[in-house]
């Protein structure tokens, strides 16, 4: 995909979002999201990785407002959704969708499928009946789902079919952002390889902005235009898939990545073993989040927090370390050349 | 000899249906595979092909309706199928370990990590309770938690999914098992934690000459850290052989199927050559179980096809696997 870093033309653009949760009666706040900014072009599909609580399934419900912002902007295609009151965003909605991990709860037990594919025109748009009913076999078969399926329950269907039920919802508006979140995680490989081949194809000829969230990194870097790597809801790095996945620049991506297990024996890898434990998010570390597990980590690293800055190179990349500079940021000194 | 040796064993589901008709299941049909001393085997598969019931079963582990119906389990040398269940309770725990799936929802709710590792440990071996805690922080501090002495205080709840399974995989090791069975150790963990808990296994497997099995969908898994695999198809080993033979190699169509459909070697846009439902295993189709799903099948995959060898180790009961072979070295 074009890389076009004009603002005004994204379908999202996410500005300093910040959110806290608070814990219990105390004063002390789960930091989940720490300013966080990024944004999505039409036809683009953003790939979101990061360790469990690292805040990348909050990020996916505060961006749709699902979950209130403590502070930040939201624009989607220019509008800024935090300022909105519920009742404005609702027809919003149909422009924004969303797919969840678990397809087996996220739909209705006791609605046939029919019914479930239907809802969100019913709600949405306004048609005929008959009309509605066409839509909806078309959109079955959109997402090559048999149309004898329609007629059955939830309970009748595989894992497979289930989440492809669950896009058929989630494209049936015709949406201009789709946010997934884990949306292969709990299929098996054969499946979430159709899974994979439908969204491609689905984003080629809806041009939808994706927000692909996953902690499977072979599947992120397969679907990703762009991936952006968040340790402790910050974004640490955000690069083109590929570049990413052969040189990662900041220490955490590094890491992270160098735990990745591709399906081929004979690829050899390269482990760069942290020390000790993911930080709680409610006493975040000072400065830089990530300083009290990086091996290259410098006193200054304490104190401030390295803003995510634009690295050298042919490619557009971002990073927020401040040893990128003395170029000491890497891992294994052999990657420096 | 190898340490299990497991022959033509078949599970049925024998259950009754509305019109209180008998109805089968064929669950697992003659799974044949060894483990050798100081090995792990990757067992893959799709969900439903049997990999979490073949461990069960070899551990006598098996609840109506499901039932043994044919085959041999040989542990150690021992039958291990024929014997009391009294006998087996003396194995189980001790020199045949499981790790089971869902680590969180696998520990007792109602009592703290370390007296679960004691109880485990006390249960084979007349120890005091001081020697079995020091040997129970001794294993948790092996499987990478800090701080062993606060942790095994802890209650199961307070745990992350990763501590948990590391717990879990130190409650197998608590008694120095010869065999560990790992039933999707890592699923749901992240990367950095399945590498750490994968390292430990490995090294554990090297250190005490055990043999294991991994059960996973993970095929990046199996190919980073075992030596071989059997590859699971509606309840029969399709195809086993060396990590090596198999990626480079793969005879059985659905096993070119199943490593074709990896992130790696999937090219999105072009034509997919995957699908089809797994076989009913109450009415399982004659002859080739994967003859429906298969691009290549002719009238010849209506017989039973047999396990034919296609070198050292690797073996892949299919009609055509010879020719499967020869294509992928070209």
């Amino acid at each position: 995909m074009a890389e076009q870093n004009d603002k005004s033309s994204a379908v999202l653009d996410v500005q300093n979002l910040v959110k806290q949760f608070p814990v219990g009666k105390s004063k002390n706040v789960v930091n989940a999201i720490n300013d966080v900014s990024f944004s999505i072009q039409a036809g683009e599909t953003l790939g979101m990785v990061g360790e469990s609580g690292s805040g990348k399934s909050t990020i996916a419900r505060t961006v749709l407002r699902l979950t209130e912002p403590t502070s930040g902007q939201v624009r989607f295609r220019g509008t800024d959704l935090s300022t909105l009151s519920m009742k404005q965003i609702r027809p919003l909605r149909s422009d924004m969708q969303m797919v969840f991990q678990d397809p087996w709860s996220s739909l209705n037990p006791r609605m046939r499928i029919r019914q479930l594919i239907a809802e969100p025109l019913l709600l949405h748009e306004r048609l005929s009946k008959s009309e509605r009913l066409d839509r909806t076999e078309a959109l079955a078969k959109r997402v090559h789902l048999s149309t004898e399926l329609l007629n059955r329950f939830p309970s009748d269907l595989s894992g497979g079919q289930l989440q492809r039920v669950c896009i058929a919802r989630a494209i049936a508006t015709n949406p201009k952002l789709i946010i997934l979140d884990e949306p292969t995680s709990s299929l098996d490989l054969s499946v979430r390889a159709g899974i994979l081949e439908l969204l491609e194809e689905i984003k080629q000829q809806t041009l939808a902005a994706l927000l692909f969230i996953s902690h499977d990194l072979g599947t992120v870097r397969l679907i990703s235009d762009r991936i952006v790597v968040l340790y402790l809801g910050r974004i640490v790095e955000q690069a083109p898939a590929e570049a990413l996945f052969e040189h990662p620049v900041h220490p955490y991506s590094q890491s992270l990545l160098s735990a990745h297990l591709p399906a081929d024996p004979t690829a050899i890898v390269t482990r760069h073993i942290l020390q000790g434990e993911v930080p709680s998010p409610i006493n975040l570390p000072t400065g830089c989040a990530f300083h009290t597990r990086c091996p290259v980590m410098l006193d200054s690293c304490k104190k401030a927090v390295p803003a995510l800055a634009e690295v050298d190179g042919e490619i557009p990349r971002q990073a927020a370390c401040s040893r990128i500079a003395d170029g000491r940021n890497w891992l294994n000194p052999e990657d420096a050349k | 000899m190898s340490l299990l040796d497991v022959q033509g064993l078949s599970t049925d589901f024998v259950s009754r249906d509305f019109g209180n008709r008998v109805r089968t299941a064929n669950a697992l049909n003659s799974v044949s595979f060894s483990i050798d001393r100081g090995e792990i085997l990757g067992l893959v598969g799709e969900t439903g092909a049997g990999k979490s019931l073949t461990a069960q079963t070899i551990c006598g582990l098996l609840r109506p309706p499901a039932r043994q119906v044919a085959g041999q389990v040989t542990f150690d040398g021992k039958n291990i199928s024929a014997i009391s269940d009294a006998e087996l309770n003396k194995l189980r725990g001790k020199d045949i370990a499981l790790v089971v799936q869902n680590p969180l929802t696998s520990l007792d709710p109602l009592s703290r990590v370390g007296d679960q590792l004691i109880r485990v440990h006390r249960a084979h071996n007349t120890v005091s309770v001081t020697a079995a805690r020091e040997r129970a922080l001794e294993m948790l501090e092996a499987v990478g938690i800090p701080a062993p002495a606060e942790r095994a205080l802890a209650w199961p709840h307070e745990l992350s999914g990763g501590m948990a399974q590391r717990v879990l995989i130190a409650m197998a090791l608590m008694n120095q098992p010869k065999l560990l069975i790992a039933d999707e150790p890592t699923t749901g963990l992240d990367v950095t934690v399945q590498a750490q808990i994968l390292d430990l296994l490995t090294s554990l497997v090297n250190q005490l000459n055990m043999g294991a099995m991994i059960i996973t969908h993970d095929l990046g898994v199996v190919a980073h850290y075992c030596q071989r695999i059997a590859v699971m198809y509606a309840g029969g080993i399709v195809e086993t052989g060396s990590v090596k033979d198999i990626f480079a190699h793969p005879a059985h169509p659905y096993t070119q199927n199943l490593i074709a459909a990896t992130p790696e070697r999937l090219a999105l846009g072009t034509a997919g050559q995957l699908g089809g439902a797994a076989p009913d295993l109450y009415n399982l189709p004659s002859g080739c179980h994967h003859r429906d799903r298969c691009r290549h099948s002719t009238d010849l995959c209506q017989t039973t096809p047999p396990n034919i060898e296609l070198g050292a180790s690797h073996s892949a009961r299919c009609h055509f696997a010879k020719q499967f072979v020869e294509a992928t070295d070209g």
